[in-house]
């Protein structure tokens, strides 16, 4: 056990500094072969070269290796690096605020909405993975098992726009004329998108959608997995000493299988986060996805830079978290 | 997207020959997968619905004499009707030209960025699997890397500095993002299948390291590749669309069905029909795509015989 946390602990540690130099290598790259981004505050305009000169120097793109193709550009790097984590600086975006501030204040918004999907999809899709793999072959076995192949082929974007128009606006609509159902059902859950006066109710649809993609997924890895246990010796052992049949499944054959589930739903935090850079979008929530993609379109792209290095900080981490966790929820695992 | 990773794992091991009793012992796994395949309802649906998409994007002018940038404004959003199928769009152009022509982009990102991963992904994986010791150390690292980096986040960055987004571009972003997930599929085969007793004879016969490579390896873990391969093809259709949708992909004069999507997405209620043809063929290549990996994999897996 110790052991293994160490070894996994230093294999962090490249793997960071890694992941780190990969994105300053392809956004050096690309200012090196596409121009100095602050040229892009100024649209079509020339501006004059000493306010560019100066402007460029703040926003730390004056670095002379940034015109040189293919330089990796090793002291900007190391620059970078320590700005992270000994001063906790992950760069300004074109107006000079702190990125660490722009995502403090857009991360409260995101922070729901993960937790809203991750416990959607976790409760949904071990309810119908169990439901399936206990009746393997009937009826409902089938409609998981088809359901889940659709959910996984709608694109998030899809589904996000046909959910907000069709509930939020169309059937919003009709729910928000019964005078007698409360406003934060009427105007708070089926809001078309984010409201600030309903800041939990109206994060409620957004975060399903989010979740939806993965509760597929989550519900198939149940069920293959709970098909499996079922049939083995343990399960066997359990029936013959004569346990009560929710005991037997909801204590041997449940905790066991929910092994590959649960690293799952680890690993799917990452994604979970880019998904809400999407479901952010469409449902105009001002969280760190909505504040990715508006930069993204405004060519701003040292706030691009900081808030991904950020959150792929926070998802390495969670794959570490959920590395050390399986360790211990499972005792066989070592590592080789 | 995220069933994709675990899609080939599954077939692995070394599927070889499989004695079968009966008349049917003597016949390959290949013959055996195709015999399977062909009797398949489900995967000669999605063949027929890929290679519909494929003519599509390959001859448009086969499927719609229109030309989709004829547009005339006060013709915008007219409903369909016999001559104009799908209608038109907000800017009256004919929007059935627009879908069949919104085909090839996608269809052409897709297998760029596939036949991308599956050339560099698999040559990585095979000498990281093959050589093992400090190559497999070095390329599993560089795997853990891009690995760490969730898809859309990192194409986000990459196609807001690069600036340039066009057909190239999203395919080189989409393959370097997704090289990995192949590289440890085949990766596992080859460690699965290189102490086998006919490499070790081929080797003793004195074949090189080439030869036992590309011959006598490779071809065991083609299976789970080619599974993957087709899955991933339908999640970079989804990609294409994702990206485009978000603003950083593909941009309007072109035409392709992210884009068709993204313009149309607040004529939802008043002129459904604007949604419903590209988000229709959309999810059809991608389940198309989808359920054919799933057939493939059935039918290559000698475990479900």
């Amino acid at each position: 056990m110790g052991r293994y946390v160490i070894r996994r602990l230093l294999q962090f540690i490249p793997t960071v500094l890694g992941t780190m130099f990969l994105l300053h290598y392809m956004t050096s790259l690309a200012i090196q072969f596409s121009g100095n981004p602050v040229r892009a505050i100024f649209g079509d305009r020339t501006p004059p070269p000493a306010l560019l000169q100066s402007i460029t120097e703040r926003l730390g793109y004056g670095d002379p290796c940034l015109e040189q193709k293919g330089n990796p550009c090793f002291g900007l790097f190391f620059d970078r690096v320590s700005g992270v984590f000994l001063h906790f600086d992950f760069g300004i975006d074109l107006r000079e605020q702190e990125v660490t501030e722009l995502v403090a204040n857009a991360i409260p918004h995101t922070l729901k909405l993960l937790v809203i999907a991750i416990v959607f999809e976790a409760v949904v899709g071990i309810a119908a993975g169990v439901w399936a793999g206990l009746r393997g072959g009937s009826f409902a076995d089938n409609l998981v098992k088809i359901s889940t192949v659709f959910v996984i082929s709608v694109p998030i974007f899809v589904l996000g726009v046909v959910v907000r128009e069709f509930v939020g606006v169309k059937f919003g609509n009709i729910v928000r004329e019964q005078e007698w159902l409360p406003d934060v059902v009427a105007y708070g859950f089926f809001s078309p998108g984010f409201k600030p006066d309903y800041p939990f109710a109206s994060l409620l649809i957004p975060g399903m959608v989010l979740g939806s993609v993965a509760l597929a997924t989550t519900a198939r890895l149940t069920r293959t997995s709970m098909m499996e246990n079922i049939r083995a010796d343990f399960v066997r052992t359990a029936r013959a000493k004569g346990l009560a049949n929710k005991r037997v499944i909801g204590v041997h054959t449940l905790r066991n299988s929910l092994i590959p589930v649960i690293t799952y739903l680890g690993v799917d935090i990452g994604s979970a986060m880019a998904g809400a850079v999407v479901t952010e979008t469409i449902f105009n929530v001002p969280g760190i996805g909505r504040l990715v993609t508006a930069a993204a379109r405004e060519g701003e792209s040292s706030v691009v830079i900081g808030v991904v290095t950020m959150l792929v900080l926070v998802v390495l981490l969670a794959n570490l978290l959920v590395d050390l966790l399986y360790a211990v929820l499972d005792p066989r695992i070592r590592y080789e | 997207m995220s069933d994709a990773t675990s899609a080939g794992t599954a077939v692995g091991g070394a599927p070889g020959k499989t004695s079968k009793s009966g008349k049917e012992r003597n016949a390959s796994l290949w013959a055996d997968a195709r015999r399977q395949l062909v009797r398949d309802p489900v995967f000669m649906l999605a063949v027929l619905y890929i290679l519909v998409v494929s003519t599509m994007a390959a001859f448009p002018q086969l499927w719609t004499g229109q030309d989709p940038r004829a547009c005339h404004t006060d013709q915008s959003r007219i409903p369909p009707s016999w001559e104009h199928p799908f209608g038109f769009n907000i800017q009256g152009c004919d929007y059935y030209s627009h879908a069949i022509y919104g085909a090839r982009p996608s269809m052409v990102i897709a297998i760029m960025a596939t036949g991308g991963i599956v050339l560099f992904g698999g040559l990585m994986g095979l000498l990281a699997g093959y050589y093992g010791g400090w190559v497999d150390g070095f390329i599993s690292r560089l795997m853990d890397i891009f690995f760490s980096l969730p898809f859309l986040l990192g194409a986000i960055v990459f196609l807001t500095v690069i600036k340039q987004q066009n057909i190239f571009t999203i395919a080189l972003v989409l393959f370097l993002l997704s090289w990995p997930t192949i590289a440890r599929i085949i990766r596992g085969s080859v460690i699965s299948s290189k102490d086998l007793d006919y490499v070790q004879a081929a080797k003793a016969v004195g074949a090189g390291n080439g030869r036992l490579m590309f011959r006598h390896i490779l071809p065991n873990a083609i299976a789970p590749m080619l599974v993957y391969a087709t899955i991933v093809l339908g999640s970079f259709v989804a990609a294409e669309a994702t990206l485009t949708f978000l603003g950083i992909g593909l941009q309007p004069p072109t035409q392709s069905w992210g884009i068709m999507i993204s313009a149309h997405q607040v004529y939802f209620l008043a002129d459904p029909w604007l949604l419903l043809f590209p988000c229709g063929l959309l999810i059809g290549t991608v389940l198309s795509f989808i359920l054919m990996g799933d057939a493939l994999r059935d039918a290559l897996d000698p475990k479900f015989r």
